[in-house]
């Protein structure tokens, strides 16, 4: 259609924008973010910045080889958010090059070859972030103890340069398994509840971040209450993060009361890894998961059961960005066949009855059939 | 009373503080009006004076052509001036037929029926009283009120919903009307209450006069007012936009659910504006047509906001002047409220019956941006009382499968344009469904059209088949008839002449 050269309703806007939920996004993440730096020092500094400038160099460049200007594209802040969650789920100490690749397929691959902005199917950064996985399982698992920065044992500034940009880390002195590739071990843990050992599980140190693992996977009170701040400001709705937290939980406590020697409880579950990060912040991502109330529900509810079977059952010991990624799949047929019931029809499309109506004729409803279009 | 919740929606910023503290101020006689013979839902009146003629502030000018139409008054005394196209209080500019009206200053008035007591009236009598006025919807809608109330003869109505919701932004006509003349609505109401009642011996009609509840002075002037009377209450809804659309308020208020395509007399719900309330008892007691209406004039480019009774077929430019004109240029001037209104091509368009508003809007209230990709937010599917995926509708329409957005419930969309308001991306996508819902009575029209033309070709294909067959009957008839009487030969052959294709088509 041609555009209509009279301007229609409404005249007014909630002032809402792509770029004003992105930064909002990005400001949700900076309490975990520090803290996360504080805790693993200068190499997690360089790996953000080189991951954050990755993503956006090549969303400049893939929006110039697309034909479109760069600027409207590079200020809504979207490919700099992708990056920044990117480096959240990357072991804080890997050398420069897993950012900028891992970031390259995110932007590239995963957004820009589907269309840009709004049509990608996958959730970029978990897209560059599987890739990273399976291409690079070593550097991918190495996790470092946190080292509070500033502190004599931390690295320096220019000893973390040759951390990041060098891959001069001796991975044996200093790595160890996250709490979670610790509980997928032999099912009998050895060791006694209260050594402190690389892997165990305590909820003070989930809730603080002060574990091994990633920068997500750090202060699960932090990510928390930046979530509520998406959650108050309406960027991110609510059935996702309940569906997906709320059905961990509940598949969880059901596991630990069957074998508690085996399987780990609500709590352990709900805290460790990248749980509360995907919950709040990757599995809401807006364009990748469905539209409606229900479908988003629906969508929550499947991310979290994946992540606890991956978890449990599965090859990797986290399943967070697997399970997000298997949902994402599922989404257009989700949008396909969950639709709210409009105003005056039931939920199948038929209009409602008349008080004095003999039962309608089955009316045809409509919905069926329709392709799923592409983006407005 | 219990509220029932209504799904989606959105709660805006009103902006009407500007305008809602003056009192209703008339405004002066302009030097001319132009009365448009459309102002409602419905065939245009037909003038009934000549150009030239001197007409009385009241006079008919224009006469319904059938029932579904409403006749339009002079709305000041003076001379007709011209009959003919003006330009429309319409986005597109075009023009329609109009009356121009040039006011002598007299404001002479036609001579009014005595007054009787409307409620010793019976229903067909009020309702004939109403329609002469040319009282229509002033909500905006521009539905004429006799028809609408002529409804109870199709089915019963049980309650009757005066709307004052005005949940539209920047508004307070309503609100100013409610607060400066409560007792008159109450009337109106219980006119039009007399009306509804008439044939039922069953329990009687409730009325309910429903508002926003951030309009508190308006619902203890009306509370006030309608405390003498039983059968009348009023009650206060969330302010939530658009808690105004009569399918949603009668959810709010009743809890009852319109089913889709049907209308709401069908479930026994009337809903009239409080406006056409107070319309409904000048013409019952005062005989007076509706030549007048309260319209707020807001906006941030509007030196002082406020409401004004305004003589129908005013120019907005008259009304812009008289009330201290702008003080910058407005980047849009809009005819109703900001999210469902009109955008004006100047302000030499009349008000008409159906103008609640005129807003001078500054492009910071705007605050217009270019759109973005959509990013599947479901923002727009959240917000939308109808229970629509507008997201999905306007992807139909972008990609030009109209048969695809009607399947996803188009039909359905009231147009309330929460969806665009709410949508980060600022996808025009009420824009898009009006289109494609123009573009399907334009074909559906088209349709029409070409059916009505295969009707015809059907019928004159039948005719001629007939014939035909006449005439084969004559010829085979012939025979005998010659065999019989050989010298009738000439007589027989007429009839086929006569029904000559050729001749009859
Ligand atoms: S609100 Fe706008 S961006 Fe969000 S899904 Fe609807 S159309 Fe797309
Ligand atoms: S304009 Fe239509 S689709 Fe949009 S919110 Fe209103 S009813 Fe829903």
């Amino acid at each position: 259609m041609s555009a209509v050269p009279i301007i229609a309703a409404p005249h007014v806007h909630a002032g809402t924008s792509v770029r004003r939920s992105m930064i909002l996004v990005m400001l949700a993440l900076v309490p975990a973010t520090a803290w996360g730096i504080t805790q693993y020092g200068w190499p997690a500094v360089n790996l953000l910045l080189v991951t954050v400038g990755a993503a956006v160099v090549a969303e400049a460049f893939s929006l110039r080889a697309a034909g479109q200007t760069v600027r409207p594209g590079l200020g809504d802040g979207s490919a700099l958010l992708t990056g920044w969650l990117l480096a959240m789920t990357l072991p804080p100490w890997s050398p420069w090059w897993i950012g900028v690749l891992g970031a390259v397929f995110a932007i590239v691959v995963s957004k820009h070859v589907f269309g840009g902005l709004g049509q990608n199917l996958f959730n970029p950064a978990m897209v560059g972030r599987v890739v990273l996985l399976v291409a690079f399982p070593l550097e991918m698992t190495t996790w470092v103890a946190p080292h509070v920065v500033f502190q004599p044992a931390s690295p320096s500034f220019v000893e973390s340069l040759s951390i990041t940009f060098q891959s001069a880390l001796d991975t044996d002195a200093i790595s160890g398994a996250t709490a979670l590739g610790h509980e997928r071990g032999p099912p009998a843990v050895s060791e006694g509840q209260n050594e402190p050992s690389a892997g165990k599980f305590d909820v003070r140190e989930a809730l603080l971040g002060e574990q091994y693992g990633s920068l997500g996977e750090g202060s699960a009170a932090l990510l928390a209450a930046g979530g509520l701040l998406l959650l108050l400001t309406g960027v991110v709705r609510w059935p996702i993060p309940v569906a997906m937290l709320g059905s961990v939980a509940l598949v969880a406590t059901l596991f630990h009361a069957l074998e508690p020697a085996r399987y780990g409880d609500a709590v352990f579950h709900l805290l460790s890894g990248g749980l509360v990060l995907g919950a709040l912040f990757i599995a809401t991502d807006p364009v990748t998961s469905p539209v409606t109330r229900t479908g988003q529900l629906v969508f929550g509810a499947g991310c979290g059961l994946l992540t606890y079977t991956i978890r449990t059952w599965g090859g990797y010991p986290e399943g967070v960005a697997f399970a997000v990624l298997l949902m994402n799949a599922v989404t257009p047929i989700i949008d396909y066949y969950i639709r709210p019931r409009v105003f005056g029809r039931t939920l199948s499309g038929i209009s409602l009855k008349l008080p004095d109506e003999k039962p309608a004729a089955p009316a045809k409803p409509w919905g069926t059939n329709v392709p799923r279009g592409s983006r407005p | 009373m219990r509220i029932v919740h209504v799904r989606g929606g959105v709660r805006l910023n009103g902006r009407k503080r500007r305008a809602e503290r003056g009192r209703i101020t008339s405004l002066p006689i302009p030097a001319y009006l132009n009365v448009p013979l459309k102002q409602h839902i419905g065939a245009p009146a037909e003038p009934v004076v000549r150009v030239g003629e001197h007409v009385l502030k009241g006079q008919l000018l224009g006469r319904p052509p059938g029932p579904m139409s409403a006749p339009v008054h002079a709305p000041t005394s003076g001379r007709v001036i011209a009959i003919g196209a003006a330009p429309a209080p319409h986005p597109s500019g075009l023009d329609t037929p109009t009356i121009t009206v040039q006011s002598d200053g007299e404001e002479q008035w036609i001579e009014l029926a005595p007054p009787i007591d409307p409620l010793a009236l019976d229903a067909a009598a009020i309702e004939e009283r109403i329609a002469d006025a040319g009282v229509v919807g002033l909500g905006g809608a521009a539905f004429p009120a006799a028809v609408k109330l002529r409804l109870r003869t199709r089915h019963p109505i049980h309650t009757l919903i005066v709307n004052g919701a005005e949940c539209e932004p920047y508004l307070t006509c309503d609100d100013r009307l409610m607060q400066e003349r409560a007792e008159e609505i109450i009337d109106g109401v219980r006119i039009m209450l007399r009306a509804l009642e008439q044939d039922r011996s069953g329990p009687s009609i409730r009325a309910l006069i429903a508002i926003e509840n951030n309009k508190g002075d308006a619902l203890a002037a009306l509370k006030k007012a309608a405390s003498a009377h039983p059968g009348i209450a009023t009650i206060a809804v969330p302010t939530r936009y658009p808690m105004g659309s009569e399918k949603h308020l009668i959810r709010a208020v009743t809890g009852k659910e319109v089913p889709a395509r049907a209308l709401a007399p069908e479930i026994g719900v009337l809903v009239h504006n409080v406006g056409t309330a107070f319309a409904i008892h000048r013409a019952l007691r005062f005989g007076k047509p509706l030549i007048s209406r309260i319209v707020t004039l807001s906006g941030g480019a509007v030196a002082s906001p406020q409401n004004f009774e305004v003589l129908i077929g005013t120019p907005v430019s008259a009304l812009l002047r008289a009330a201290g004109g702008l003080r910058q240029p407005p980047a849009r001037l809009l005819m109703g409220g900001p999210m469902m209104g009109a955008m004006l091509p100047h302000a030499e368009v009349p008000i008409v019956k159906g103008t609640s508003g005129i807003l001078a809007l500054t492009s910071a209230e705007i605050a217009a941006r270019p759109a973005a990709p959509c990013i599947r937010c479901g923002t727009c599917v959240a917000v939308c009382p109808c229970g629509l995926v507008p997201v999905e509708m306007v992807s139909q329409i972008r990609g030009g499968r109209l048969e695809g957005a009607l399947r996803f419930g188009l039909l359905d969309c009231v147009g309330c344009g929460t969806c665009a308001y709410s949508c980060p991306s600022r996808i025009p996508l009420l824009q898009y469904l009006n289109f494609a819902k123009g573009e399907l009575t334009a074909r559906e029209r088209t349709k029409h059209k070409a059916e009505e033309a295969r009707r015809l070709a059907e019928r004159r294909r039948l005719r001629l088949a007939q014939q035909a067959e006449a005439r084969a009957a004559t010829a085979t008839a012939r025979p005998r008839q010659q065999h019989r009487h050989p010298e009738g030969s000439e007589a027989t052959g007429a009839p086929d002449r006569t029904t000559n294709p050729q001749v009859a088509a």
